[in-house]
């Protein structure tokens, strides 16, 4: 499985992000579908990506630990399969 | 400041979603009680419209409300919205707001040139109401007429373009058996099949009995539910069966009052869509607005805190069905902390049998006089309404 670590993504144009205690809903508009980030930081790291050229890049700037990096990838690869994300230069 | 429990800050999801949300995820919005129907298990025992409804103003406003709380979507049903005088403009100012709807209806108003609107219109999505697969098995819980009106709308939707609406199915006895049809009548017109259950709530009390599901057709639904996995919806309203074994696709929870609620036509906020009654009334929106209600009232604040379980957490299933539907078990006269009325372990049974009255009626708006499409019960017998001896203890016992 390839690594978005070294792409640049951000969230689509049809999603939403409402904060919530536990993290936030993310609701794509487009697909009807709702989503759930699961904690408050992988929610910092979404919304770093807009600001971020790279997707490591986004976990630097969140400060997430370079141990947990490998988990916050998988959850966004997650994010990015279903649309929630999209790459940044449109491709 | 709302009185809650203190919320854990980690933890599986499920365990979270107990102690509420800023804003509902799930609202339903009933319009009107309004019907041209009269079906036979209707949840909110709906027919005459109430002449205290929410006025346009006051619909428009409580969008821009919805909005201001991010709620992405709302569930819009009644009655039949579609009757509102008002509905076409409430939608189209919904969506304006970015509040997407999806409505349910029985499809007599889904014309073709209805359809082609709907599909024209982005972030509104439509349920079509079926309870058979044939026009016999429907039509006697919905009334004559409503198969082909239901199945003409899912064709004018169709020839419209409209992808992936929902034809929306509630359970009964009488239907489980035609769950493949059922699957093939939604594929034939691009739809996606929604199951859900059947509550003994509204008129649904008068008829719960002769309705619900054998217990070996709850097994049949459970497999059948596993077998097609997130391909068929059911509004996550089956967790009672997930005590068969593995988990259902969806939130395995009540979630009424932490992720779900209701708003009925005259503004009243309840815990859930089939909770309709005094016990589960949480405010009204005309009185200091619905966030104000969603995150104040007493209500919700109990039922955001953490639930007993009472006798069920003695049995190996409670993490799987937590105890099942509270509504559900309100309406057959079941203690709230004990098992759901139809717990697949039977748990239930000794407490049906010596349940106590049913609790009464709180909102009633059942036609009085007879209805163009008035359901003729064919296989099932509907017993006389008991309304006149309500006053009495013994009511609704039998």
């Amino acid at each position: 499985m390839t690594s978005i670590a070294a792409e640049g993504w951000r969230l689509s144009d049809s999603v939403s992000l409402r904060p919530e205690p536990f993290g936030a809903l993310a609701y794509d508009f487009a697909t009807r579908r709702l989503s759930f980030l699961k904690t408050p930081s992988l929610v910092a790291v979404v919304q770093s990506l807009a600001a971020s050229p790279t997707v490591a890049d986004a976990l630097a700037s969140a400060g997430v630990p370079e141990t947990e990096r490998p988990a916050y990838l998988d959850a966004l690869s997650g994010l990015a399969a279903t649309g929630i994300l999209t790459r940044k230069d449109g491709a | 400041m709302t009185i809650t429990a203190e919320r854990p800050a980690t933890g599986r999801l499920v365990d979270l979603f107990e102690y509420g949300l800023d804003a509902p995820i799930c609202l339903t919005w009933e319009l009107t009680y309004a019907c041209n129907l009269a079906c036979v298990h209707c949840l909110s025992s709906s027919g005459r419209r109430d002449p205290d409804e929410l006025t346009t103003a006051e619909a428009k406003a409580l969008i821009d409300e919805f909005e201001r709380m991010q709620i992405f979507y709302v569930n819009i049903g009644g009655g039949e919205p579609t009757v509102r005088p008002d509905f076409w403009e409430l939608l189209d100012y919904a969506v304006q707001h970015h509040v997407g709807v999806k409505f349910s209806t029985n499809g007599f108003r889904i014309t073709p040139e209805r359809a082609r609107k709907i599909a024209a219109t982005p972030y509104v999505d439509v349920q079509i109401s079926l309870d058979g697969a044939t026009a016999d098995v429907n039509d006697a819980v919905r009334g004559p007429g409503t198969y082909d009106a239901a199945l003409r709308a899912m064709g004018n939707l169709r020839d419209a373009g409209m992808r992936d609406f929902k034809l929306s199915v509630v359970c009964t006895r009488f239907n489980i058996g035609q769950l493949d049809e059922f699957k093939a009548i939604a594929d034939r017109f691009g739809a996606q099949l929604r199951l859900t259950r059947l509550r003994p709530s509204g008129r649904g009390a008068d008829v719960w009995s002769e309705l619900h599901p054998l217990p070996e057709q709850q097994r049949e639904l459970y497999d059948w539910l596993v077998a097609h996995g997130e391909g068929v919806l059911t509004g996550d309203s089956f967790f009672h069966l997930s005590a068969y074994g593995d988990a259902l696709p969806g939130l395995n929870l009540c979630g009424a009052g932490r992720v779900v609620c209701l708003v009925d036509p005259i503004g009243d906020v309840y815990a859930c869509p089939f909770a309709i009654h005094d016990t589960f009334l949480a405010g009204s929106v005309r009185d200091g607005g619905f966030g104000h209600v969603w995150r104040d009232s007493a209500l919700f604040a109990e039922l955001r805190s953490p639930q007993t379980g009472g006798a069920c957490t003695r049995c190996s299933a409670y993490d799987s069905c937590r105890g099942g539907c509270m509504a559900a078990k309100f309406f057959t006269g079941l203690p709230l902390d004990g098992p759901d009325p139809e717990c697949v372990k039977g748990h239930a049974a000794d407490g049906l049998a010596v349940a106590g009255a049913r609790p009464a009626p709180s909102r009633d708006h059942s036609h009085t006089g007879p209805v163009r499409a008035q359901p003729v019960a064919l296989t099932l017998q509907r017993r006389p309404p008991d309304r006149s001896c309500d006053e009495s203890p013994l009511a609704g016992v039998r």
